[in-house]
């Protein structure tokens, strides 16, 4: 006897373990707990968009976004230990053409707000946005500081927030977990006009500060007004 | 030291201290006054002199190190204040003090002198105000180009509207005009959102092939006014937990204490011998998870090593992080020192907590042969990290580098020997430096930094657990309200996970800072990109951008 003849089944040894298995007549390849579950159909009904909510809860590509100290906690909730990928959740893409899930990891300043709104524009729909910590909720700490956005649905809509500053990474899963909900029940923020609004520079109201740059900037460049006192 | 015959700079006495006095002499006219900081002496100077008093300094007396600029607005006058130093003794310092008038902010450019002052001048005009006659490149550098007024000047409206736009960055190469007529440069943004350049970094790369022609690092991502906090808040409790976010790679106690150093000599507040070797072994426990994070993202980019370097260092940073919480009940944003000490005593059980640090301590250096065994016996490594990203210490000293950037160019400076603070010179611990300039030498020097670390924590639980019962002082007494005397300056500066971490405070006799400035390492260290990869390769940038290790919450604040 060769050494192969250990490791492998000859193909009617293989055919009879099969019958052994699950019992003569055609290879039903249906056949499993999880149809037995459904009954005798192996198929079940449903509508696709309820399959397809239930598919995307579970397979988020997240994009890999670090802004501030709270990217260093959601590098260990990607990492040993915590290991979001259990929950089908952590499979970082470094471009936003392929992501799902943006999570914001940090403070928003007036010069990253429209790099990160560009950022989310570029990803595909249905997306969705985590905001982690308390910079992204209200500025946090520094809500005061003269550079500071107040928050990132400032910028962008915002369907789970995750406060802490930072937050534990179990907070970060925890976050990820109600997305995950909210997705397969096929919920999501509603997308409004935000007070931080890419707009070309010609189109802006033509006040004292918009005469003042008239010259450092072209009419059909895009720009964000930054209020701090308006803000909220 | 002092067995070894060497040659004394111009205003230097044999101990090792400085003569005012000569150093005056040796700048005759051009010192119109001398004032008394807290740290040292400040020489006052004519606003069209600047560069002559620094070269003289500079060429006469030894003054390598220009650690900071620090630019401030008074009622009366701006001012802009040169922190010099020396590389091979730290305690030996001095202060440029340059006023110029209100209605006419100028002053002559540094830069010719020191080559950092490029980035720090840029930033004081950007924040303050002032303008820099004779400087290269005077644009903003933190704020976005079209903003409007200076932010931490006096007459700053904050809530004025701004507008900040989202411009393509044009090739800045094809107008320029080049010898060869059509040479085929290509413009490349890489940030602010990619993941070599570890935040939100703005790399603006022009390349002919795959060489590195320009780069020009694009920063303020990140700024988050950390200064105008700090000089929002008062002494006692509100400042501390603001240097936690500056360097947030969990070197939140380091930066703690770079504040408590400062604000305890400013206010001339004692702290405890016991609370000094917690302080001590708490900030080296932070600087190993800070080296830790740095070499495993350095495996990532130079290698793509997701799995196994950076999946173990991440593993080892949990384990300190659980010895951080126990001890501070946080995990990365720590804020656990006080003025005058720490929160509070170390957790109970003590025994329990000094077994979880021995466990560490024991374990550590044989996964740190692990990390050797991946990166220093590494060919693929060694390929790609030795002889790239070259930085001569000549010109690490230009740009003000410090940390483990200038200790891998062979600079020899550690303010936790040269300028001692807490319990670092009770214990015994070298200081590891590396000749060979390159990518390789810095990240050894940060491995083997860790080791350095171990031993002083090892130590300091040995203390620890011998210090009698009933002389565990916590906090020594510090007033309420704290207001130290007013119009007293002071600089001063720890090492810091990246580097020199210094501040200055000036105060006015309230209980708030007047003017609060942060000397942060990895800002003048990102300084020295250019120097390292123009002309490289543009893999080799990646790496040596990695090597910096720079954080971009502290280059930015």
């Amino acid at each position: 006897m060769s050494k192969n003849d250990h490791l492998h089944d000859t193909l009617e040894q293989a055919q009879s373990k099969q019958e052994q298995r699950m019992g003569e007549g055609a290879d039903s390849r249906f056949n499993s707990k999880l149809r037995e579950a459904f009954g005798s159909s192996p198929f079940m009904l449903t509508k696709l968009d309820t399959f397809m909510n239930w598919v995307r809860g579970n397979s988020m590509f997240v994009l890999l976004f670090g802004i501030a100290c709270c990217s260093i906690e959601m590098m260990h909730h990607y990492a040993t230990k915590h290991d979001v990928d259990r929950f089908g959740a952590g499979v970082p893409r470094a471009s936003p053409r392929q992501a799902d899930v943006i999570i914001v990891p940090g403070t928003i300043v007036s010069k990253f707000a429209p790099r990160m709104k560009r950022v989310y524009d570029q990803m595909p729909e249905p997306k969705f946005v985590v905001s982690m910590g308390s910079c992204t909720i209200s500025g946090g700490p520094f809500q005061e500081g003269y550079n500071v956005i107040k928050g990132a649905e400032e910028v962008i809509p915002v369907d789970i927030h995750v406060p802490g500053c930072p937050p534990r990474p179990e907070a970060l899963v925890y976050g990820i977990l109600k997305l995950q909900e909210q997705i397969r029940a096929g919920e999501s923020a509603p997308v409004t006009v935000k007070p931080y609004e890419l707009q070309e520079f010609g189109d802006l109201e033509p006040d004292e500060l918009v005469q003042e740059l008239a010259d450092d900037i072209d009419e059909d460049d895009l720009v964000m007004r930054y209020n701090w006192a308006d803000s909220p | 030291m002092s067995l070894e015959q060497r040659d004394l700079d111009y205003g230097e006495r044999p101990e090792g201290e400085l003569d005012f006095d000569e150093l005056a002499d040796l700048l005759g006219d051009h010192v119109l006054d001398r004032e008394q900081h807290v740290h040292t002496e400040g020489f006052v100077v004519r606003a069209d002199e600047v560069a002559t008093v620094l070269s003289k300094l500079k060429r006469r007396a030894g003054f390598d190190h220009m650690s900071c600029v620090t630019a401030q607005e008074y009622q009366d006058r701006y001012e802009s204040i040169y922190h010099l130093k020396k590389y091979k003794d730290p305690t030996q310092e001095l202060s440029i003090v340059v006023p110029t008038p209100s209605d006419n902010p100028t002053s002559q450019s540094g830069s010719g002198v020191y080559e950092t002052a490029n980035w720090h001048e840029r930033e004081a005009y950007d924040l303050v105000g002032i303008e820099y006659d004779e400087h290269p490149d005077l644009r903003r550098i933190l704020l976005p180009d079209t903003w409007q007024g200076h932010p931490l000047s006096r007459d700053y409206n904050q809530e004025k509207p701004q507008i900040v736009s989202l411009k393509q960055n044009p090739n800045p190469m094809q107008t320029k005009t080049r010898e060869s007529g059509d040479s085929d440069t290509m413009f490349l943004n890489i940030g602010p959102h990619h993941p070599a350049t570890h935040g939100v970094l703005h790399l603006k790369t022009v390349l002919d092939g795959e060489q590195v022609v320009d780069v020009d690092p694009d920063i303020g991502y990140l700024h988050r006014c950390e200064e105008q906090m700090c000089q929002q808040s008062t002494y006692r409790h509100q400042i501390m937990p603001y240097p936690d976010r500056w360097d947030y790679l969990s070197s939140g106690i380091l930066n703690e204490w770079a504040y408590a150093r400062t604000a305890e000599e400013l206010a001339d507040i004692d702290v405890p011998e016991y609370a000094q070797v917690i302080r001590t072994m708490g900030a080296e426990l932070c600087r190993i998870a800070s080296h830790l994070l740095a070499v495993g993202t350095f495996g990532l980019d130079i290698y793509g090593d997701f799995t196994a370097l950076f999946m173990y260092t991440i593993t080892d940073r949990e384990r300190i992080e659980n010895i951080l919480e126990d001890l501070t009940g946080q995990r990365l944003m720590f804020n656990y020192l006080r003025l005058g000490g720490v929160a509070w005593d170390l957790p109970e059980p003590r025994e329990d907590f000094f077994q979880k640090i021995r466990n560490f301590t024991a374990e550590f250096p044989e996964s740190l042969q692990e990390y050797h065994n991946m990166l220093s016996s590494n060919e693929i490594f060694h390929m790609r990290v030795q002889d790239t990203g070259i930085l001569p210490p000549e010109e690490a000293k230009q740009y003000g580098c410090t940390g483990p950037v200038a200790r891998g160019s062979g600079i020899d400076y550690d303010l936790r020997r040269d300028d001692p603070y807490g319990y670092y010179d009770e214990l015994d611990w070298n200081v590891i430096t590396d000749d060979g300039c390159d990518n390789y030498s810095r990240a050894y020097v940060r491995l083997e930094e860790m080791r350095e670390s171990i031993r002083i924590i090892d130590q300091c639980v040995d203390v620890l657990e011998e210090w009698p019962e009933d002389d565990r002082e916590i906090q020594s007494n510090v007033p309420r309200t704290l207001k130290p005397d007013p119009d007293t300056e002071i600089y001063r500066a720890v090492e810091g996970a990246k580097g020199e971490l210094g501040i200055y405070i000036r105060s006015d006799g309230t209980a708030k800072p007047a003017r609060f400035k942060i000397r942060s390492p990895a800002f003048c260290n990102l300084q020295s990109l250019e120097v390292m990869s123009e002309g490289e390769y543009i893999p080799d940038l990646i790496a040596s951008l990695g090597s910096l290790d720079v954080v971009l919450g502290e280059v930015d604040r």
